[in-house]
């Protein structure tokens, strides 16, 4: 454990935990668009940004990610302190310009007082903000169907060469966490569409209706698993519906037998 | 051939000293990218063609060496006549006949060949004599342009691989490391950091694995000190490479360069070739305990993958992106493990300080930067090219005496220092030592070393306009700072440049710069406004300028330009061709007349313009 100052306040942290998760267990809000606790820290988006400085640091200060920084014995960090402060309106701020149209980006960025960015809009701009959360998560799962292509403002994220991945598996995890919504797919019927790829969906085998699941997906979750063939067969439903029916007749038999 | 003990490296030597002597006279033909650019290689294909028509006593083809570059690249193709040192600029091949004749067989100088001084116009017959060189003190540039890199038993025969001999048989790892902290040595690839104190740190750190690898991916625009040493003495780097594995304890090392160094490549692999066959690189290196092997990993030409750990992801095929700060890649660096990234010149100073001792090293430069530093010197100087000075030499001493002045005596504006994280000082800044902590206090930094001259023809903002615009493009997009912010910090420079600025925007852009600065991830957002900031400093009054006045007074910048014809115009009608815009017209031997609707203020009309009668106002 060690003790540490947030916003003039004594903390206790575990040794090696993340400056973010400190903070965030205080009840202290402050933004983060790049960070999830399924992968590892990123600092791409530098919301989270904060001011730290020590006794002995003569009021030197620095500024840190906090999702990037483990905590240590006799640091004073400032959450919100105004130079904190204006380096995270001005990330939203060219966050703004760059995404105009993000519901997200335009909630957080007026939460701060933005209501329009100062800087030269893109209107033509999309909802990526490049966090690369998608591609991360899409690497821990083991498929790196997508990455990050290009660089600069140029960069974006996408599957090899823009063609379908042999990899993807459909899962759509990297829609799940967009923190924008900016990944989308479709679905119709036994249909998905991500990624330029279409897959097929199974079917619960008792009621017909789709289990969200591609046969990729299923293969996948099966070995990971190890989960019996027939477990990813039958819908929640289907599955409970069972359940009851094999108590039922469990409890008619005692019936009988009584 | 395997060379297991000390003597067996002394016989390779000796044998190559023997055959050296053998030959009365050497021609030595520069063959780095700018010579070869310039028809080198035709040079000593010429020089094969002649010399099987003759027979000349004391010399053969054998003593016809394509060398690496000298650094005098403007004045190439070069031709040096060893033991004598004349030294011959601008050959052609036409020349090389008269050349072996004349030179080579009765050791006569041929005037026409020689070079003549910019500064006074008298012809200099010997290399050490050049202005540009005598003031330059060569110790990691000392085999360059005098040995044939592609041959190993010639660096042997320079006394190479001496120091790794020492290293291996008479010091011990500890003692290796000890010499290179006691020497001062800091790296060379911008940061300065103690080159000592980072091979301590991993040596300190506990694990099974560590690796060596060597940072080549030299991206500033305008330098060229890393290719030009891995191209013309790739074995000085191999050979730092081998003592600082030997001091932590790696097995492996990479040489990261740059697929746009094709020769660079080339030699490098040709150089690490060689060594595994002489038992230098492999198992059991000089027939020791110790095991080391070089592989050379191809950069796509990320400038971002300068960066420590961008360089280490991409080494491992990863997208060249940084990573988090906290981890630091001398503890965890390629493949997660220990590693030591030093700069292609860091490497080259390490033999030359184990051979001669740290007491010997830190006696040159300043006491908190020790050495000399290796700069590309380009712009507007008389003397451009590549060159290496001590530490603590000014600025003034590299342009004035080094560089010999600015091109037809126009007066100095400003040097660029440290490529695009470094800034621009302006002439009242000249007599500033150049080292490590002097450059960064006055807000520039010494970079890996390029150095660009500016004369009063430069326009600052566009100087800012340009290297803003290089960082947007390699930006690599990771973090909102440097991606969005220096995009955002480009255009509106862009929009004083097209004099449609307010003051107010200056303030902007220095508000801003402050955030990219303090909240950028790595090297290359946190320093990329220095261009700006540094230009703003020195040269407000500019901005200013192109502001208020909606002036550029370098005439530069094309939006607030034009140009016209005075009546010095003869009516020859030079202008005219280049003039894409078809903006010129007049009558034959009369005064031309550029109409302004359809100019777009290329200023090609001014470049061809033999009388002076082209003005840009």
């Amino acid at each position: 454990m060690v003790t540490l100052t947030i916003n003039g306040k004594q903390i206790k942290a575990p040794a090696g935990e993340m400056l973010l998760e400190t903070i965030r267990r205080q009840d202290i809000e402050i933004p983060a668009l790049c960070h999830h606790a399924a992968v590892e820290p990123f600092g791409a988006c530098r919301l989270c940004t904060v001011e730290i400085t020590r006794q002995s640091w003569d009021g030197w200060k620095n500024y840190v990610t906090s999702c990037l920084f483990p905590v240590e014995e006799g640091l004073i960090v400032q959450t919100h302190s105004s130079e904190v402060t204006r380096i995270r309106c001005t990330i939203l701020d060219l966050l703004l310009a760059s995404s105009p149209n993000s519901r997200v980006i335009q909630d957080l960025a007026s939460e701060y007082g933005i209501l329009a960015s100062s800087y030269v809009v893109d209107a033509a701009g999309d909802d990526c903000i490049l966090c690369g959360l998608c591609t991360r998560v899409c690497s821990e799962l083991g498929m790196n169907a997508i990455a990050t292509v290009e660089r600069g403002r140029l960069k974006k994220v996408d599957t090899p060469f823009s063609e379908p991945s042999a990899s993807c598996i459909g899962c759509t995890i990297c829609a799940q966490v967009c923190p924008t919504g900016h990944i989308r797919f479709e679905e119709r019927g036994l249909k998905r569409k991500i990624w330029y790829k279409e897959f097929k969906l199974i079917a619960c085998s008792e009621c017909g209706r789709s289990l969200k699941l591609t046969p990729e997906m299923k293969q996948y979750f099966s070995e990971r698993q190890q989960l019996p063939e027939d477990y990813l067969e039958q819908c929640a439903d289907c599955k409970q519906k069972q359940t009851v029916d094999r108590f039922n007749r469990i409890i008619d038999r005692s019936e009988e037998v009584i | 051939m395997c060379i297991k003990n000390s003597r067996q490296l002394k016989q390779v030597q000796r044998d190559f000293l023997t055959r050296d002597k053998q030959f009365t006279r050497k021609a030595l033909i520069c063959c780095g990218t700018g010579c070869l650019a310039n028809g080198a290689q035709a040079i000593v294909d010429e020089f094969r063609i002649v010399m099987k028509k003759k027979r000349i006593t004391g010399f053969s083809f054998e003593a016809v060496r394509s060398t690496g570059c000298h650094g005098f690249c403007e004045q190439g193709p070069l031709v040096i006549i060893e033991p004598e040192g004349i030294f011959y600029t601008k050959v052609k091949t036409s020349q090389v006949t008269d050349i072996i004749d004349t030179t080579i067989r009765k050791g006569v100088v041929i005037e026409r060949l020689l070079f003549t001084n910019p500064v006074d116009g008298q012809k200099i017959t010997h290399y050490p004599e050049v202005d540009f060189f005598t003031h330059q003190q060569r110790i990691v540039l000392r085999n360059l342009g005098k040995i044939a890199p592609h041959d190993i038993k010639e660096y042997i025969g320079n006394g190479g691989y001496a120091a790794l001999d020492k290293a291996l048989r008479r010091m011990q790892p500890q003692e290796v490391i000890d010499e290179i902290s006691r020497s001062g040595l800091r790296g060379r690839g911008g940061g300065g950091f103690s080159t000592g104190r980072k091979w301590q740190t991993c040596a300190d750190v506990e694990s099974e694995m560590r690796y060596v690898v060597c940072n080549g991916d030299e991206g500033d625009p305008g330098a060229f000190m890393d290719r030009s040493i891995m191209e013309g003495d790739p074995h000085a780097v191999l050979e730092g490479m081998i003592i600082a594995a030997y001091a932590v304890g790696a097995n492996q090392g990479y040489i990261y360069v740059r697929e746009e160094y094709p020769l660079a490549v080339i030699h490098v692999q040709k150089a690490i070739e060689d060594c595994r066959e002489i038992g230098l690189l492999g198992k059991n290196i000089f027939g020791t305990e110790f095991s080391f092997d070089i592989r050379i990993a191809r950069g796509a030409g990320a400038f971002v993958c300068g960066e420590s750990s961008a360089l280490m992801k991409s080494v491992a095929g990863e997208v060249g992106e940084p990573r988090a700060k906290y981890i630091r890649s001398v503890v965890k660096g390629l493949y997660d493990q220990p590693t030591v990234l030093n700069n292609v010149e860091t490497y080259a100073n390490v033999p030359i300080i184990i051979d001669k001792g740290a007491n010997w090293y830190c006696k040159i430069g300043t006491p908190k930067s020790a050495g000399t530093k290796v700069f590309s010197l380009v712009g507007k100087v008389r003397n451009t090219g590549l060159i290496e000075v001590p530490m603590g030499i000014t600025l003034r001493r590299i342009i004035f005496d080094v560089g010999g002045g600015i091109i037809d005596d126009r007066p100095f504006k400003a040097v660029q220092t440290g490529g695009p994280s470094g800034g621009c000082l302006p002439d009242s800044m000249l007599d500033l030592p150049v080292d490590f902590d002097t450059l960064t206090a006055n807000g520039s930094m010494m970079g890996s070393g390029g150095m660009i001259v500016m004369d009063d023809l430069t326009c600052m903002v566009d100087v800012a306009r340009y290297f803003l615009e290089f960082l947007v493009k390699e930006s690599c997009g990771k973090c909102v700072p440097c991606r969005e912010g220096l995009y955002q910090l480009h255009g509106l420079v862009q929009k004083v440049c097209a004099g449609q600025g307010s003051e107010q925007d200056l303030d902007r852009m220095e508000q801003l710069s402050e955030v990219i600065v303090r909240g950028s991830l790595c090297g290359l957002g946190q320093s990329g406004p220095n261009p700006l900031l540094s230009t703003l400093k020195y040269f407000r009054e500019e901005y200013l300028e192109h502001i208020l006045h909606r002036r550029c007074p370098a005439g530069v910048c094309r939006d607030l330009i034009i140009y016209t014809i005075n009546e010095k115009c003869t009516g020859c009608g030079a202008c005219v061709k280049p003039c894409a815009d078809v903006a010129i017209t007049g009558e034959k031997k009369k005064l031309h007349v550029i109409d302004q609707d359809k100019c777009t203020q290329c200023g090609a009309c001014m470049a061809v313009c033999n009388f002076d009668a082209v003005e840009v106002h």
